[in-house]
């Protein structure tokens, strides 16, 4: 029962199944029912996703993801990675939810890199739920419908007469049971029912789903420190290494001496990690050289022991002030148009007023709490690897190429993610380890990033320039925007590079903006990648709903507006709006999924808007030095509206005391993870304010938490109070590991504009006001 | 060269030089895998255990000096039940888990020194400690709950 793979199907659907057809034959088998139903069961209702775009795309065979063994314990696969949004265990839960499975009794195991067997792996784009909510279902209403099966079977029953129900299957005329683990044997022996054929519990059925009342699965673990994560892999004989990689992308070593390092005690081997590194590069390790040593430490003091002689390369004049003033410049000319509705010039031509401005946010760094890691080791020409991964599957392919060996001799195991934010869909690390473990003749080795590895050879946020131009009429409508956008391509690293935001990009937050203005223009300038641009939680969302969101706030101080009132007229009336009067050169990305399903809903944008003002009692008095500010964005298919409420204390330092974040991501299968995502996205959306990396001669200026501040707990918003709009199972669910984050910074900024009349355009904030 | 060390109130003897962070010995000689590298100089509190009760950086505290006996997150409690791992897991205070090993040991060794600390305490206290996740404010009401546990 696999999802067909053609362009037509990219989910498995029943649409073409009749509901009434189907609601029919229910009935009918209603009438045969002896005794009342525990809880009636509803034919499948779908709607269409992109999971089945994505490569292997979606399986949904119980064969595949359940097992139950006699004493009834039932194992689900996890086959999503685990980096704190919760998915190893909200995706299984929805299996049990659906096979009315007793939670107490599951255990979760974690899938190996096997795309063909589980489909999609890649956790990223905040889509783990939303593409595999409905196949989950799936999953487990086509294992609970075997176990009834088997039940029937052995009892020789009509199968209309049992029902499943909290781990056992009934017979309800006469009360019989059986135990999962008593039909266990049979029921998956049976063939996995079509899913044409499968019923689902109705939302009021639900155990789990949408009631946030399951813990993480690895809740006890991680509080006495037995979570293995990938920095925690140990095996026998293993050695440990760091590597000394050329501090300007492209670089490489001219020469080395190792005759120092080789003293260190512990240190037992140094070698050249000898790599053609030349873009496009795609996750290719940057190379340099290895210290291979007994523990980590040695490794380390080994390492600074190295006399080290870098040829930098074509990036060696990478210089974040030079490079700014390069983007200001292209913001200041005409950019290649992304987007035309109605006629900007003509329409700033005849406004009564024209507002411009001009916004910048750096690069930055993921920094999740656990540095890259990854430990291989190769045997009878056989590869094994334990790595924090988010793409474990297109990771283990870059394994079995390094290696030249077919990749069912690479065998992947995903460990928990200390975060990953981004960062560890780049399997750069791993491949170090695998060619490292090759080049110690298959020896166990685990490879270590430091936090100084992790800061000075990221993929890193991007860096974005934004200029802003909105023409006003009279009665200060906005008649005419133009946003011109420059920023360096993560698709650099895929293709010759394009130096400006290319399709995937636009579409997070930029072309896809919802306005009620009738003439829109969307631009790019030049910039080109002189770093390696990766994946940052919420990507390209950041800077772009940074300068919309403020810039929103701009026009309506400048004209005198109350921000929110104005923000709720620039989103307009609620509607779906039309692709095709948007005015899109290229086809719109719509984060990979069909807009049929997840069509730009203006009605959501503004009722999030107004639920987070109204819980903000937005409008109240507040003392002198204290503000609110609003923002709002639509991203990874959901819809976040952010009031942060700022102070000054008496010291001039910000402190954040609330804030409210309204959130509707369509339906909501763990509201309490939900909750835990929006509360983070606050704290990295502050960190986001106080970050940069910078560049100078082609390398990255920071080093460490020390130079590179991240929001802790005494300058952290203290109270993020999160609203989940609520919806049913039919509503498609959207994505909720990124969205918040979006919001944040412009509402942060609005608020500081509110507060002390200081408007920030560029970031980081540090020399601006005291956080 | 050997040295002794008390962790977990077992007696450890290590042939490591004496400089090497109490970290790494925990880590890769002991196998003691629950204290956490995060940053290496004292920044993030992710290495945080005690040594004679008292909330240290394993990460810059050389292992020969270390005269105290540690206990490290997989000694804190023989079941896990520590006030502050139980107020943790009834916050539901972590997302990725990494870093929590250090903020349980930073918030135990604050509750054993102050009962019920303020909230600008327990900021203060919390404060050297990073969370990337961002759990912030579920860490400091699960500090005042596990304080009325103590």
């Amino acid at each position: 029962m696999r999802a067909p793979r053609t362009s037509s199907g990219p989910c498995v659907r029943l649409e073409n199944v009749s509901r009434r057809q189907f609601l029919r034959s229910t009935a009918a088998v209603a009438a045969f029912a002896l005794a009342a139903e525990i809880f009636g069961l509803e034919p499948g209702f779908a709607y269409e996703t992109g999971g089945g775009q994505m490569p292997h795309g979606i399986v949904n065979d119980p064969h595949v993801f359940v097992s139950i063994d006699p004493s009834g314990i039932v194992s689900i696969t996890a086959h999503r990675s685990e980096m704190g949004t919760g998915i190893r265990t909200s995706l299984p839960m929805v299996v049990a939810d659906e096979l009315e499975a007793d939670w107490s009794k599951v255990r979760i195991v974690q899938a190996l890199a096997d795309e063909p067997r589980y489909g999609n792996q890649d956790t990223d784009g905040s889509r783990s739920m939303r593409h595999f909510f409905q196949p989950m279902r799936q999953v487990g209403a086509a294992m609970r419908q075997m176990l009834e099966q088997a039940a029937a079977t052995q009892w020789g029953v009509p199968l209309s007469e049992v029902q499943a129900t909290n781990h056992e299957v009934i017979h309800r005329p006469t009360s019989r049971k059986l135990a999962y683990g008593e039909l266990a044997k049979a029921a998956m022996d049976l063939p996995t029912p079509p899913v044409e054929s499968l019923k689902f519990k109705p939302d009021n059925a639900f155990r789990y789903i949408g009631h946030g009342n399951v813990p993480i699965y690895d809740l006890f673990d991680i509080t006495v420190g037995k979570a293995q994560y990938g920095y925690d892999v140990r095996l026998p004989g293993m050695k440990y290494a760091v590597i000394a990689r050329p501090p300007v992308v492209g670089g490489r070593i001219k020469s080395f001496d190792a005759t120092d390092a080789l003293k260190v005690p512990g240190v037992e081997k140094v070698l050249e990690l000898k790599v053609s590194w030349a873009p496009p590069a795609a996750f290719s390790p940057l190379g340099g050289i290895a210290v291979v040593a007994t523990n980590t430490w040695a490794a380390i003091k080994g390492r600074e022991a190295l006399k080290l002689d870098w040829e930098d390369g074509e990036n060696g004049g990478y210089d974040s002030a030079a490079y700014r003033q390069q983007m200001a410049e292209a913001a200041s000319r005409p950019g290649r148009v992304e987007r035309n509705q109605g006629d900007f010039d003509k329409a700033a031509a005849a406004a009564s007023k024209v507002i411009s401005a001009e916004y910048y946010v750096p690069h930055l760094a993921q920094a999740s709490m656990e540095p890259l890691v990854a430990t291989a080791t190769i045997r009878d020409g056989a590869a094994e690897v334990w790595a924090p991964l988010q793409y474990p599957f297109g990771a283990r392919e870059a394994f079995a190429k390094l290696l030249e060996l077919p990749i069912e001799k690479v065998k992947v195991n995903v460990t928990l993610l200390g975060g990953g934010f981004g960062r560890k869909c780049q399997s750069d690390f791993a491949q170090e380890a695998v060619l490292l473990s090759k080049a110690l003749d298959g020896a166990p080795v685990k490879l270590a990033w430091t936090r100084e590895d992790d800061l000075h050879h990221g993929f890193y946020h991007t860096v974005t320039y934004s200029r802003l131009d909105a023409g006003l009429d009279s009665s200060g409508k906005v008649i005419a925007w133009r946003h011109r956008s420059v920023a360096p391509t993560l698709f650099a690293n895929f293709k010759p590079d394009p130096k400006r935001e290319q399709a995937i990009e636009l579409g997070l937050g930029l072309a896809d903006i919802a306005l009620d203005v009738p003439n829109v223009r969307v631009e790019t300038g030049e910039a080109a990648a002189l770093t390696r641009i990766g994946w940052f939680r919420s990507v390209n969302n950041i800077p772009h709903a940074f300068a919309v969101q403020s810039f929103i706030a701009e026009l309506a101080q400048a004209l005198g507006r109350d921000p929110k009132d104005f923000l709720l007229e620039m989103i307009g009336p609620p509607r779906k709006l039309e692709l095709e009067k948007l005015g899109v050169t290229d086809p719109l990305w719509n984060y990979g999924d069909p807009y049929s399903t997840y069509p730009i809903d203006t009605g959501r944008l503004a009722n999030v808007v107004s639920l987070a003002a109204s819980r903000a009692n937005w409008g109240r008095s507040l003392p002198k030095g204290s503000g609110l500010g609003i923002a709002a964005h639509r991203s990874f298919l959901s819809y976040v509206a952010t009031v942060v409420e700022v102070g000054v204390d008496s010291q001039g330092k910000l402190i954040i005391p609330r804030v409210e974040t309204a959130i509707d991501c369509g339906f909501a299968v763990n509201p309490e993870r939900i909750r835990s995502q929006i509360e983070g996205a606050a704290v990295m959306g502050l960190s986001n304010f106080i970050g940069e990396i910078s560049f100078k001669n082609g390398r990255a200026e920071q080093s460490n938490f020390d130079n590179y501040p991240v929001a802790r707990i005494d300058n952290a918003p203290i109270n993020v109070r999160v609203h989940i709009v609520p919806n049913g199972s039919d509503v498609p669910a959207g994505g909720v590991g990124e969205p918040g984050v979006p919001p944040f910074l412009p509402a942060l900024c609005n608020a500081i504009f509110a507060a002390t009349g200081k408007r920030i355009r560029s970031l980081p904030a540090g020399d601006q006001i005291r956080v | 060269m050997s040295i002794e060390v008390t962790i977990n109130k077992r007696s450890y003897i290590v042939d490591v030089a004496p400089d090497t962070p109490l970290l790494w010995v925990l880590r890769d000689v002991i196998g003691l895998t629950g204290t956490k590298y995060g940053c290496g100089i004292a920044q993030c509190g992710a290495c945080t255990v005690h040594v004679g009760g008292d909330a240290v950086r394993s990460c810059i505290t050389a292992v020969g000096d270390v005269a105290k006996p540690v206990t490290t997150i997989e000694g804190l409690d023989a079941d896990g039940n520590h006030p502050v791992q139980r107020a943790w897991r009834d916050e539901r205070v972590p997302q990725c888990g990494y870093c929590q090993a250090g903020q349980i040991m930073q918030a135990a060794a604050l509750l054993a020194e102050t009962k019920n600390p303020s909230d600008q305490q327990i900021s203060d206290a919390m404060s050297g400690n990073i969370c990337r996740c961002g759990c912030y404010q579920r860490i400091q009401s699960a500090v005042r709950t596990a304080s009325r546990g103590v």
